[in-house]
């Protein structure tokens, strides 16, 4: 077998898709499958000119629907494997995003978002937030990173492999068109000498032994008889899942331990710009404070709540027209607390126009 | 298994499932006869452990748990996705895409067509009954001109809905060496085994995509008595949809 891709730790300067094909390699991934679309493209380029490399596989299928099913796959011949898709793309993967779903299959995703709805810029945008999360014809049993630069992309990369194959649930590495193109200093590392652990990969069909003799034969499916069936099927997915939630969260807060006149919430990149506009809060005499989460799915409803409770108003910002809000409003739900927005469907937020914001709002 | 068991079982494959049977298709259907004939391919190949059964949506899915092999049931018209990924990822074992006519030509003929040009090395078999039977009998890409369905209740006006889809004849148009492409028909259940036995063993070979298009029946949607069932099967599908190989590696093509 080949050598490591990546040993010890390495100073870099990468575009975002860079970063990914890398972490995707760092994280043992067998093989990816995928379809071209912009922004997501070059995670494909890196990953053709990688892979060879490290005995690596890649299949580029006929459209995004072809590449979520051989995805599935992969994963179910027991290889850890992977694909990443972006907008409209995204669109078609929610029908073997459903399936994954519903039978417990540990794909990762990929996803740069790029504007919306339909084919929109290829540039960026935080408009594919509902659909990663709760996309397809179920109750949306994933889970969600979101990535706020590229240190992130390289660790959640990592990381939703484990998620995905310790949980069994179809993960997603949720970045934006931003922080794929753009390039950032970050440390790359061999997951190992960082003490983690990649979760060993199983097949779920093809398993050794002669099936119906040495063992039982595999039998997949995703369709029920009866109403009866499919609720007991999909309330232990339910069960499960609720109670891997508190595991799995993930959030960061920003000078939120004392009392504030405003709890600032976004996610992603648009996490960097609210960081920003902290200081200059202060510098004008307003306690403000941050929190991002960085599971969307399942949310970090308690640990926001707690941070939420501490300010006397709330303000959404993300590049979408209200998806993190409804997710926010459903996590607060209770909490006499008036939330304030900056919806920006498709465009940048700077730290200036969430401080101008947070003015105005007063 | 008490004696009386052994007494009252009819033979069946040995890679078949015998606590699934009998099983659930229609009285008079062609999918049983097709599925015997895989079974008995897969022992005489002796493949049991290798294989991987996907099926499709639409009576194809009620083969779910047919055979003693691994098995995974997907969406309608992705079965040869799925089971392109798994054979990607391990090429060793032996992947069977089961669908019907609707799943292959309608609604993953673009899986079809493009597993055939990159020449994957899977085996995909076609249940061509000229309906969508699982839904209550609408017309498919395969329903002939004038056939009546539940969508043609006047009979299929090929000015309005075009013709019927010859498959194989598609697929070897388009596959390179390497392929193999034949149509059968349960009418002919020797020769129909002997294509089979080829296309899986085309996959165990190396060679490439595999594709057999099994002409069958569906009495219950037809509304058709035993006689007029193999009537329309061995004379108005017969003409229209030709038996025989469309594409053996290593050999001039033959009709």
């Amino acid at each position: 077998m080949s050598e490591k891709p990546v040993t010890g730790e390495r100073r870099v300067f990468m575009t975002g898709n860079e970063v990914c094909a890398w972490a995707a390699l760092a994280a043992e991934a067998d093989i990816m499958y995928g379809y071209p679309i912009t922004p997501q493209t070059d995670i494909m380029q890196y990953w053709t000119r990688l892979a060879p490399k490290f005995g690596r596989k890649f299949l580029q299928t006929e459209d995004e629907i072809s590449a979520g099913f051989t995805t599935i796959g992969g994963v179910l011949a027991g290889k850890r494997a992977f694909s990443a898709t972006t907008g409209p793309g995204n669109v078609l993967f929610q029908e073997p995003m459903s399936m994954a779903e519903m039978m417990r299959i540990p794909t990762v995703v990929i996803i740069p978002q790029r504007g919306g709805p339909s084919t929109a810029t290829v540039i960026y945008s935080q408009q594919e937030v509902t659909m990663t999360a709760f996309g397809g014809n179920g109750e949306g049993f994933r889970i969600v990173y979101s990535t706020a630069g590229h240190q992130d992309l390289y660790d959640y990369t990592i990381k939703a492999f484990n998620t995905a194959w310790k949980y069994r649930f179809p993960t997603f590495v949720l970045g934006d068109g931003y922080q794929a193109k753009m390039r950032e200093p970050l440390t790359i590392y061999d997951p190992a000498q960082r003490g983690i652990q990649m979760v060993k990969t199983e097949p779920l069909v093809g398993l050794e032994g002669t099936p119906g003799r040495d063992r039982p034969t595999q039998y997949l499916r995703n369709t029920y008889n009866t109403e009866e069936e499919l609720y007991e099927v999909v309330m232990e997915i339910a069960r499960d899942f609720e109670k891997a939630a508190p595991e799995i969260v993930e959030w960061q807060d920003f000078d939120t331990d004392k009392e504030m006149d405003v709890l600032i919430l976004a996610h992603g990149v648009v996490s960097r710009s609210a960081q920003g506009a902290l200081p200059l809060l202060r510098e004008q005499g307003i306690r403000a404070g941050h929190f991002r989460p960085i599971t969307l799915r399942p949310m970090p409803e308690e640990q926001m709540r707690r941070a939420a409770a501490k300010a006397k108003r709330i303000l959404v910002v993300e590049s979408a027209y209200g998806q993190l809000l409804k997710l926010v409003q459903q996590s607060l739900y209770g909490l006499a607390k008036p939330i304030d927005t900056l919806l920006r469907p498709g465009a940048g937020v700077t730290a200036e126009e969430i401080a101008d914001q947070v003015k105005e709002g007063r | 298994m008490t004696r009386e068991k052994i007494a009252l079982s009819p033979a069946m494959p040995k890679c078949w499932n015998p606590e699934t049977k009998p099983h659930k298709f229609c009285p008079g259907c062609g999918h049983g006869l097709a599925l015997k004939m895989l079974g008995e391919a897969i022992d005489e190949l002796d493949i049991q452990d290798r294989v991987i059964f996907g099926c499709d949506i639409g009576c194809s899915l009620l083969s779910w748990d047919f055979f003693n092999v691994d098995s995974v049931q997907t969406h309608h018209g992705r079965t040869t996705p799925v089971i392109t990924g798994i054979k990607r990822a391990r090429p060793e074992l032996i992947g069977i895409a089961y669908m019907g006519d609707g799943g292959g030509y309608a609604i993953g003929a673009q899986h079809l067509v493009n597993s055939a040009t990159r020449n994957e090395k899977v085996t995909a078999i076609l249940i061509n009954n000229t309906n969508y039977g699982m839904t209550g009998g609408q017309m498919a890409p395969t329903t002939l001109p004038g056939q009546k369905t539940e969508t043609t209740p006047y009979g299929r006006d090929p000015e309005e809905t075009g013709y019927p889809t010859l498959g194989p004849e598609m697929v070897a148009a388009i596959a390179k060496e390497g392929a193999y492409v034949a149509r059968g028909s349960i009418a002919n259940l020797r020769q129909l085994k002997k294509f089979l036995k080829k296309a899986i063993q085309n996959q165990v070979d190396g060679n490439g995509f595999s594709f057999v298009e099994v002409v069958s029946s569906c009495p219950t949607n037809w509304r058709t008595n035993a006689e007029a069932t193999w009537s329309f099967v061995e004379k108005d599908m017969a003409e229209y949809f030709h038996v025989g190989e469309f594409k053996v590696p290593g050999q001039k093509e033959e009709k």
